[in-house]
């Protein structure tokens, strides 16, 4: 493969090994996070210049956090788009350090829902009552799950997906879950019990949801010259592509998410194709999210991503995509429901060719993390990086 | 009407001074939408400005009431409830609830007209049942 010139590299990467965090404090999730990813790269916290952080942290922006490790920037950016926010962080951090404007950027994800008693898919999110959107929502019983749960029900009356195909979803992401011994859930499950799981929001079962996990994790994105320095591997990012969808003033469509916009942006910048991805890391919060990315990216046509997941197709070492080695979202971890960082960490893993020998994808050197954050069927951000091993 | 559903917190949600108008018609059994008084077309939810042509002015119209259904689905640990997608007879769609039903029996692109239910705080709040 001719070698792209990337602009940074991903030198740094860390998913904290807690799943239940009730003997930490957020803060501390996101320190221990960036010291593991800082020393995964032979870095340290003096050297950080950049930092990038969604709303988990309590307080304006990332004061309390970046006060806490007490760091000393040159940039800072606190985007928020949800559990895809961490592929934009290094998309932005990219950017950040192209410009000259950092040259090692810390992005950090921390958070204890878990430990909380927080029900993520099926209460209510916390909200303020000046988003124009509440009203006309709330009364409604707008939940997480009802919303993917909608996207659901009209992908399989346009297009005949079925929730066997969805569950097939499910079953990919354990069979590479029984490897990973940190994994929340570590038992392969057939599409029978994904099916027979009880109903949260028609048609999605509970075994169609993600898990709910305290913990975290970290990201180090450095420029060229600093990254050629160190020890690690060279992951760098070559396309990159970001995207908000909503309701379009009424004019709902529900058949395809922000990704669609996003993609093409990516694989563009990226110079390469879905049939040149070897490994894809895509964001779980529910199976019908991994099949309407699975059509966006363009890995099949729309509409038949039903058919592309069913039959073990996403499953490493015998299907034709192999997606979340890790165990996902669905199996292993979506920390404080973001989860985008993971998703980068598992590409990573694959790239260095430090995944587990079960599920690692031999010469693997070219993979994506495709995410989506929010609302699918409310209003929803989307997110992909393309990334290369070029060392 | 006036059957009691769950508690919406918040009162001065639904009294704001770009919105309030829609709430106080629905006490009174008015389903209203909002139109471009520029290029005409309706959207959702309501707004002082036109999302679809940048237009500064709109104005409340009656919407006809009747629509059909985009999507749905049933809350199983929500008591119940079926959030729905409705896609008006004036073209745009609405996130809605679906009452008066059977939900099992549902379908996507059946017809359905507004009604209004009362919350226990005393809002009102325009919901769809099939039509008969």
């Amino acid at each position: 493969m001719t070698e792209r010139k990337s602009r940074a590299y991903i030198m740094g990467a860390y998913e904290h090994p807690t799943r239940l965090a009730t003997d930490k404090t957020i803060a501390q999730l996101h320190a221990e996070s960036a010291l593991g990813a800082l020393a995964d790269a032979g870095l340290g916290l003096n050297d950080v210049d950049g930092f990038f952080c969604g709303n988990d942290m309590p307080g304006i922006g990332a004061f309390a956090i970046v006060d806490y490790l007490n760091l000393r920037l040159r940039h800072i950016d606190t985007t928020d788009t949800g559990g895809c926010s961490y592929m934009i962080h290094v998309a932005h951090a990219v950017e950040a350090i192209a410009a000259g404007k950092c040259s090692v950027a810390l992005v950090t994800l921390g958070g204890r829902p878990r430990a909380e008693g927080a029900s993520t898919g099926t209460a209510p999110r916390p909200y303020h009552h000046a988003q124009p959107d509440i009203p006309f929502e709330l009364p409604f019983g707008n939940v997480i799950a009802g919303s993917y749960a909608m996207c659901a029900r009209r992908h399989m009356h346009e297009f005949g997906t079925t929730s066997e195909q969805l569950a097939w979803v499910k079953v990919a992401a354990s069979h590479h879950a029984q490897h990973n011994p940190r994994a929340l859930l570590r038992e392969v499950v057939t599409v029978e019990e994904v099916v027979n799981s009880p109903l949260v929001a028609d048609p999605l079962h509970r075994l169609d949801c993600c898990v709910i996990t305290d913990g975290g994790g970290a990201l180090v994105v450095t420029s060229p010259e600093i990254a050629r320095q160190l020890a690690r591997p060279l992951v760098g990012v070559i396309g990159m592509g970001e995207a908000m969808k909503g309701q379009d003033g009424g004019h709902v469509d529900l058949t395809y998410s922000a990704i669609a916009a996003a993609a093409p942006r990516a694989f563009s910048e990226a110079g390469v194709t879905p049939d040149d991805i070897k490994y894809a890391s895509i964001y779980d919060s529910f199976t019908i999210t991994v099949l309407m990315q699975i059509e966006d990216l363009g890995f099949c046509p729309k509409g038949q991503g039903g058919r592309f997941v069913a039959d073990g197709n996403l499953i490493s070492g015998s299907g034709r995509l192999p997606f979340n080695t890790d165990g996902g979202g669905l199996c292993n971890n979506h920390p404080n429901n973001r989860g985008g960082m993971t998703k980068i960490i598992e590409a990573v893993r694959q790239l260095r060719g430090e995944a587990h020998p079960a599920v690692q994808v031999p010469g693997c050197d070219l993979a994506l993390a495709s995410g989506i954050g929010g609302s699918l069927a409310m209003r929803h951000g989307g997110s992909v990086v393309i990334l290369e091993r070029q060392r | 009407m006036a059957e009691a559903r769950g508690h919406v917190p918040d009162p001065q949600t639904f009294g704001n001074p770009e919105t309030g108008h829609f709430w106080r018609e629905a006490a009174h059994g008015r389903f209203v939408i909002k139109r471009c008084t520029a290029c005409g077309k309706h959207h959702w939810y309501p707004r002082s400005h036109c999302p679809h042509c940048g237009g500064g002015e709109t104005e409340w119209v009656d919407a006809s009431g009747g629509g059909t259904i985009y999507s749905f689905t049933i809350l199983r640990r929500g008591g119940g409830k079926v959030p729905a997608y409705v896609t008006l007879d004036e073209g745009i769609s609405v996130f809605t609830n679906i009452v008066d039903c059977d939900p099992e029996r549902l379908s996507i692109g059946q017809r359905v007209t507004v009604r209004f239910w009362a919350e226990e705080d005393g809002l009102v709040v325009p919901v769809f049942a099939p039509e008969s």
